[in-house]
């Protein structure tokens, strides 16, 4: 069971929670544009990276409020939480920015793969991230 | 049924060769899936210059870790077509690859436990009967009569309303089903490469032309991925994306009884399925972990809840010991439908997205999975699974109509 620490109520058990897929993904700026290859992107596709993953989970028998965080999918161990809408802590390289979908820095929509998280920019990111989200975190 | 003799554990049953520079095709994973496909590979379409690649030692994946649960009870036409063409084979396979591995078609009962499962259920038994599947709709006083030691009170959190029953359903011993294939594959002479993980593609433009392994390249006309738990990972690495996520599933087992439960049972409602394996454990699976996964090994707290509802169930559990748990990587999909067929890549091909419910699919998967590598077209089973129907929006929509929570 992990042990995840919201923003607003600190450390819970993860059966107060509920998972909410990978983060950053962004309803496409245009749907009307998108044909239906963009459209199964949108509604089916998410990255299934092995490593350092950026997740949305809902704090739902305490403040029910949405938070991001910043999880190995193999060690378990949760690197950063931080705010909905916040940038990736490590995310260093910029986002994919092909077709219609939003062009925002946090868009995977239609892109197809995660940033980098090489292991040094997770080690690197490790550090400097903040376990506790900075104030406004969840809105 | 229950105590059988278990077959005599054989002395070797396959080679372990040195991988060749090329073949004419490479199956990535040596999974029961993995297996299957290379069988029928070797025996239905006449390709025995292939190899099985496996990361790890043969079938320590998903294939040895699964609660080897068979039924073909599905929902949806497309569903019922592939896993009745799957519990077919089982009936025949073990003549067939001359290897006992125990099928015992000892029936499977799905629990009703709302009046909303009943209906459903109901339904489920309708669309079963039209499909060719054997099913049968059981009041509580029946279920009672096939499992003695299941609790029909309904002064109970979710009692029994009744059941769908298979009788044709049942399991079977997931290793010595991986090893009658390996042994078979062997004697078709299919090379089996154990210790071998594929690391990357080559690629002459958008056509797979090889492999990258921890033990040197090989070149392949053909790539067929059989990777449960990693498809994505390895489909990343060949340039294409599926819509996969990866979550670890785990199941525990009790020490030895005699003989108690004559079946299988499975909830969907209160997510627990049990049955006695032929040694005597009770075998217990539950639900998945929520969030993506590559750990094999799963949260306490889903066992908590599904002890909680063997229980309430079974109220002589209570009195059993947990043994041993451990834990898979399942690919799921979000119609929980498997995904078998071409890929972006040219003579690149995937079988995956099983779930938590492949096991019973093995034979039906390699069969349709072998068509598909062999002739370059879906097989009329594994057609309506393509990737392309995602695309298209004619998902098929097993989530809950299968009868079992994923
Ligand atoms: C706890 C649990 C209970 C289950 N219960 C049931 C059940 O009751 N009934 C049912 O029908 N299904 C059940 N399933 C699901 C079933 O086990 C799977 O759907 C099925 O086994 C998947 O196919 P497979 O056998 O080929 O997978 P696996 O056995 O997982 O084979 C995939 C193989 O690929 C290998 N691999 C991965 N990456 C690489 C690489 N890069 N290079 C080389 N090799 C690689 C892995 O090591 C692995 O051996 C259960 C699963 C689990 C985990
Ligand atoms: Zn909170």
């Amino acid at each position: 069971m992990l042990l995840i620490s919201c923003p607003n109520c600190g450390s819970r058990d993860e059966t107060e929670f509920h998972y909410g897929g990978q983060a950053h993904v962004a309803y496409p700026e245009n749907p009307n544009e998108l044909n239906d290859r963009e459209w199964a992107e949108f509604l089916f596709y998410r990255d299934n990276t092995k490593g350092a993953f950026a997740e949305r989970w809902l704090h739902s028998t305490g403040c029910r409020q949405w938070f991001n965080m910043l999880r190995d999918t193999v060690t378990y161990e949760i690197h950063a939480i931080y705010p909905m809408g916040a940038p990736r802590p490590d995310a260093a390289a910029p986002a994919r920015e092909s077709g219609t979908a939003s062009l925002a820095a946090d868009s995977t929509t239609t892109g197809t793969a995660a940033p980098s998280t090489a292991t040094t920019s997770i080690a690197a990111s490790t550090s400097s991230a903040s376990i506790t989200a900075p104030e406004g975190a969840t809105k | 049924m229950m105590a059988d003799q278990l077959p005599e554990h054989p002395d070797f049953l396959w080679r372990n060769p040195e991988p060749k520079s090329s073949y004419d095709a490479v199956i990535v994973g040596g999974g029961g899936h993995g297996l299957a496909t290379a069988y029928f590979l070797a025996k239905n379409h006449g390709m025995t210059n292939i190899a099985v690649l496996e990361k790890g030692w043969l079938a320590g994946g998903n294939m040895a870790r699964n609660t080897t649960i068979i039924r073909s009870n599905y929902l949806w036409d497309e569903s019922a077509a592939i896993y009745e063409h799957a519990l077919k084979l089982w009936e025949v396979l073990p003549e067939q690859l001359e290897y006992d591995f125990l099928f015992s078609q000892r029936g499977v009962m799905n629990l009703a436990h709302t009046l909303g499962d009943v209906r459903e259920s109901m339904r489920r038994v309708g669309a079963n009967k039209l499909n060719g599947v054997d099913a049968e709709w059981l009041d509580p006083q029946q279920v009672k009569e096939l499992c003695p030691i299941l609790n029909i009170n309904d002064n109970i959190r979710y009692p029994v309303m009744g059941a769908t029953y298979q009788p044709r359903a049942g399991i079977a011993k997931h290793d010595h089903v991986a090893w009658a294939f390996a042994r078979k594959c062997d004697e078709l002479g299919v090379d089996i490469i154990q210790n071998c993980e594929v690391t990357g593609f080559i690629k002459d433009g958008n056509r797979v032309t090889g492999v990258k392994t921890n033990r040197g390249t090989i070149n392949t006309e053909k790539v067929g991925l059989c990777a449960a738990g990693h498809s994505s990972v390895l489909a990343e690495m060949a340039g294409f994306r599926l819509p996969i996520q990866s979550h670890p599933l785990q199941a525990l087992v009790s020490e030895l009884h005699e003989p108690v439960h004559p079946t299988v049972v499975m909830s969907n409602h209160v997510h627990v399925y049990v049955s006695q394996a032929h040694k005597g454990e009770l075998v217990m699976g539950a639900g998945v972990d929520s969030y993506n996964g590559y750990g094999q090994r799963g949260s306490f707290h889903v066992i908590e809840h599904q002890m909680a509802a063997a229980v309430e169930l079974f109220p002589i559990f209570a009195r059993a010991h947990v043994l041993r748990t451990w834990g898979g990587i399942v690919d799921t999909t979000l119609d929980a439908s498997p995904i078998v067929g071409t890929t972006p890549v040219d003579n690149m091909f995937v079988n995956c997205g099983w779930g938590t419910g492949g096991f019973k699919g093995t034979p039906a998967a390699g069969l349709t999975f072998a068509h598909t590598i062999a002739t370059g077209t879906p097989h009329e089973l594994n057609k309506p699974f393509a990737l392309e129907r995602f695309e298209t929006g004619a998902l098929i929509d097993e989530h809950g109509a299968a009868a079992v929570a994923h």
